[in-house]
């Protein structure tokens, strides 16, 4: 039987706060923790399957043009040039295969070949040593260099924002710069592949199996029923993760062509080349207030960029149109086409680099203003989303500031430059946090058994987001069961499509499909014990409807499975739906270095129901950490010849280390968000990260005056704005 | 070349490449893949193993360089059913989320805390001489090398502490 809702309506039952076993929202350690922390845990590159062999790829030398001859590889098995081979990755839920055939190059560093050896040192050192022929093009790279595109449905204006800049007592116009940014997970792409008969076996590190096997049929040409896609387990996504890319193609087709296993892991340096950067962005932000800093004007004008024919462009703007209130509001959003690996989904896409820019200018409007920042953002918090007037299914905003304000010892702020210990000013900023939320159609399966245990299906990835844990506890509520009686099987394509991990949309939407799967499980044991539903109670394995108590053993005959089905519906029409938040920082900047210390942070968050409160935190931590990547020291160097990635490696591209990262502090906000499905719970996965890098710069200005527009802000940009 | 290697208290013969890291000889060739490899250039320490009890980037070693050495890898430290006891407090604390960076996490753990034992100083040392004071930013110094993108940095720092017997009341000032 399957259970199917589409989410149309609102559901104010708080059911789950009403079942017996008390489980969800535990912090409850992660099911699969055990097998992580001993190194059981088996990723992408870690099958052993008999006779396999190694494959490395072949990156182009030039940034455009054509591959007119690749040579011999001494020592190899083969070397694979194969027209189906992908330039770059696929988008997150993308139903097709990117363009593909290796002879034409469009950036540096795009896989051509693949060389595959018996050995992992005899293949990498004929891929090292292959030579190439190609016919170069001359291509342009740099974003301002070209004329952009303006897609017109991403333009948008109300009301004469020009007008209001001119008639308004307090303004900011300013234009920030961020850098491409890259997602970093720490386990690289890999793939192993293996055929039997026309059916082939892909073990991936993938983030949303379900469009990941549409993408792998229509690249290898075959049909979706004869593929299947293993990721039992994935060292971390980001975003890399959530469409094939080059590796799992080409160790399809190397599997296919020489009738045996092939692994193909990327290096570190090919996940910069060939995984989806973060675009730059050049952002101008204009803001009109008047006296008492409420805001008459909006404008948020950006530059991104990707490749000729790529239809993904950062969505910087996504939040700004909802966020705050402003009768003349203005949306540009030009996309440049240059030869730069290609642009994708990195955690957040939009609001990451968006809400982080908006909030450095709302900074300074209260600063322009003369009012304090959280209360700027007080002012103009809007009762309806501006311009559709469509209600907000929850706004949390108001109370993450005034929490957060509270909690952090916001009061105790100095003006700029005024607090100084030794050699370091020391200075506090804020931002708000705010991220759209979003359902994705899900399902998965579940299985109860006479004897008290539920195994939960479905294709559902955990990225290391938790997915295992809370479905178990998920289920575990719903049928009255200890969180260990329940097993929970992920990432295998034979299991029934979920939403995959992506969009803070995994928890939720996978999270429902179980639901639904659970709730009709519940009324099959109703039948037996001749009750409604809502009037069963499920603990500890027994069943009780009124005065009658029976184990589930004596109602089930074998066992009862069923399957959850969740699509998203109306509300997401009806009702403007976010997640919301605060970001509180600390920081020191010292005035002969230009370093920046982060000595305290912490964020305030409200994401509906927390399915487990410690996975959750762990969520927030990593989004704030990611904040404090972009604020201080990630940044993409891409040389304006050819465009290839400088800073291809962890040497040369710092993601934060434990050094760079204090004692974090999160605090949740309770919440019930009627109109995101009966779980009532939001995404987490990516809040964190929205405004946090915002709360580092506003502090770096509150400590030292400096204001760094041109991200990361890194010593030499400190140093020369000190006097 | 033929190569015996002295791992997790068992001895291995091993018929490898010359150039095999001994993060590959044991990913590729023991089936051990608890060791992870995260850049193979000695950058973020996902392949940290313990020789001769001290903590090391199997990626910037070769296993034949290896051959006369105790190894430790995250296997030879406990078991999902006997979790060493930082292996529980990462359990605990939930010190890790995808998981990939944490073997590496936990031997570098096991093998900083021998150094501090030993009398070692790091960059965040309040002095030369010690003791040390297992505060956040002496173990944060300390595992530094360590990179995790899901940056449970946080909870790392708290298990390690917890794990150490770290009294809050001698935390020193960030």
């Amino acid at each position: 039987m399957t259970r199917h809702l589409r989410v149309d309506g609102p559901n104010h039952d708080d059911r789950l706060d009403h079942m017996a076993q008390g489980v969800l929202g535990q912090p409850l350690n992660r099911l699969e923790g055990p097998l992580k922390v001993t190194g059981r845990a088996t990723y992408a590159a870690e099958a052993r399957p008999r006779n396999m062999a190694y494959g490395v790829l072949v990156q182009a030398e030039i940034p455009a043009g054509k591959v007119l001859e690749i040579g011999d590889a001494p020592g190899a098995l083969a070397v694979i040039q194969d027209k189906r081979m992908i330039h770059y990755a696929a988008q997150g839920q993308a139903e097709k295969a990117p363009p593909s055939g290796p002879e034409r190059v469009e950036y540096m560093g795009q896989a051509i070949a693949l060389v595959v050896a018996e050995t992992f040192e005899a293949a990498r050192h004929a891929a090292q040593n292959i030579a190439i022929r190609y016919a170069p093009e001359t291509v342009p790279v740099i974003p301002e260099s070209v004329t952009p595109e303006l897609p017109p449905k991403k333009q948008s204006a109300t009301g004469d924002l020009d007008q209001a800049m001119r008639d308004a007592a307090v303004t900011v116009d300013q234009v920030w710069h961020t850098p491409s940014q890259m997602s970093a997970a720490m386990e690289p792409h890999a793939a192993i592949a293996e055929w039997d008969g026309g059916h082939v076996t892909v073990r991936a590190g993938l983030q949303m199996l379900s469009s990941n096997r549409k993408q792998m049929a229509d690249a290898l040409g075959i049909r979706e029923s004869k593929v299947r896609l293993l990721a039992p387990y994935v060292g971390g996504g980001f975003g890399s993760k959530l469409g094939i890319n080059a590796e799992a193609v080409a160790a399809a087709i190397a599997a296919r062509e020489l009738n045996r296993p092939v692994m193909v892991a990327m290096t570190r340096q090919q996940v910069f080349d060939l995984a989806h950067r973060r675009s730059e962005t050049r952002q101008r932000v204009r803001l009109a207030c008047d006296a008492n800093g409420v805001l008459s004007g909006i404008g948020h004008d950006v530059l991104v960029s990707n490749l000729p024919g790529s239809e993904f462009s950062e969505p910087v703007t996504q939040a700004t149109p909802f966020t705050y209130q402003a009768a003349h509001r203005q949306i540009v959003h030009a996309v440049s086409r240059i030869h730069r690996g290609c642009a994708g989904s990195v955690r957040a896409p939009g609001e990451a680099v968006g809400v982080t820019v908006f909030e450095c200018a709302m900074d300074e409007l209260a600063e322009a203003a003369g009012i304090d920042p959280v209360e700027l953002r007080l002012r103009n918090i809007p009762d309806a989303e501006p311009v559709t007037d469509r209600p907000f299914s929850s706004h949390k905003l108001a109370e993450a500031l005034r929490d957060g304000a509270e909690r952090f010892g916001w009061s105790a702020r100095k003006p700029s430059g005024q607090r100084i210990e030794g050699e370091w000013f020391i200075g506090m900023g804020m931002a708000a946090a705010v991220r759209v939320n979003m359902l994705v159609e899900s399902r998965a399966r579940v299985t109860l058994h006479q004897d008290g245990r539920a195994i939960v299906e479905t294709d559902m990835t955990d990225i290391g987001t938790g997915t295992y844990t809370i479905l178990g506890q998920l289920a575990a509520e719903m049928l009255g069961l200890p969180a260990d009686r329940v097993e929970v099987r992920l990432g295998d394509t034979d299991f029934p499509p979920a939403a995959g991990s992506g969009g803070s949309f995994g928890a939720a939407s996978s999270g429902n499909s179980v639901y639904l799967a659970c709730e009709e499980i519940r009324s099959q044991i109703a039948r037996t014990m001749r009750c409604d539903e809502t009037d069963l109670t499920l603990h500890d394995g027994m069943a009780r409807a009124g005065n009658v108590s029976r184990p589930l053993s004596e109602l089930i005959d074998g066992q009862i499975t069923a399957e959850g089905h969740l699509q998203p519906g109306k509300t997401e029409k009806t009702h403007r739906q976010a997640t919301w938040g605060s970001h509180w920082a600390e920081v020191a900047v010292n005035r002969w270095t230009g370093e920046v210390r982060v000595r305290r942070m912490m964020g305030v968050f409200a994401c509906g129901r927390v399915l487990n409160e410690k996975t959750a935190r762990s969520q927030c931590l990593g989004g704030m950490s990611f904040g404090i990547g972009i604020a201080l020291t990630e940044a993409m160097e891409h040389d304006p010849r050819d465009g290839h990635v400088v800073s291809r490696d962890l040497a040369e591209y710092h993601i934060p280390c434990h050094a760079d990262v204090p004692e974090l502090e999160v605090h949740f906000l309770p919440e019930r968000d009627a109109y995101v499905g009966p779980l009532q719970a939001k995404g987490l996965g990516e809040l964190g990260i929205c405004g946090a890098g915002a709360a580092v710069l506003n502090a770096i200005h509150n400590a030292c005056g400096v204001r760094v527009r041109q991200l990361p802000a890194t010593p030499d940009k400190i140093i020369a704005g000190l006097d | 070349m033929q190569i015996t290697l002295h791992l997790n208290g068992a001895t291995h013969d091993l018929d490898v490449d010359a150039r095999t890291t001994l993060l590959d000889a044991l990913r590729h060739h023991l089936g051990l893949t608890g060791t992870k490899k995260g850049c193979d250039h000695g950058q973020c320490g996902a392949c940290t193993v313990l020789i001769d009890g001290r903590r090391v980037n199997s990626c910037l070693t070769l296993a034949c360089m290896a051959e006369d050495a105790q190894i430790t890898t995250i296997e030879g430290l406990g078991s999902p059913d006997r979790l060493s006891p930082l292996q529980q407090q990462f359990l605990d604390h939930d010190g890790f989320q995808c998981g990939y960076c944490t073997p590496g996490q936990i031997c570098s753990a096991t093998g900083m805390l021998e150094e501090i034992a030993a009398g070692w100083p790091s960059h965040a040392s309040a002095s030369l001489e010690g003791p040390f004071a297992l505060s956040h930013a002496e173990i944060a110094e300390r595992m530094s090398g360590n990179l995790c993108r899901c940056a449970a940095y946080t909870h790392i720092v708290a298990a390690i502490r917890q794990a150490a017997g770290a009294d809050d009341r001698h935390e020193d000032a960030a």
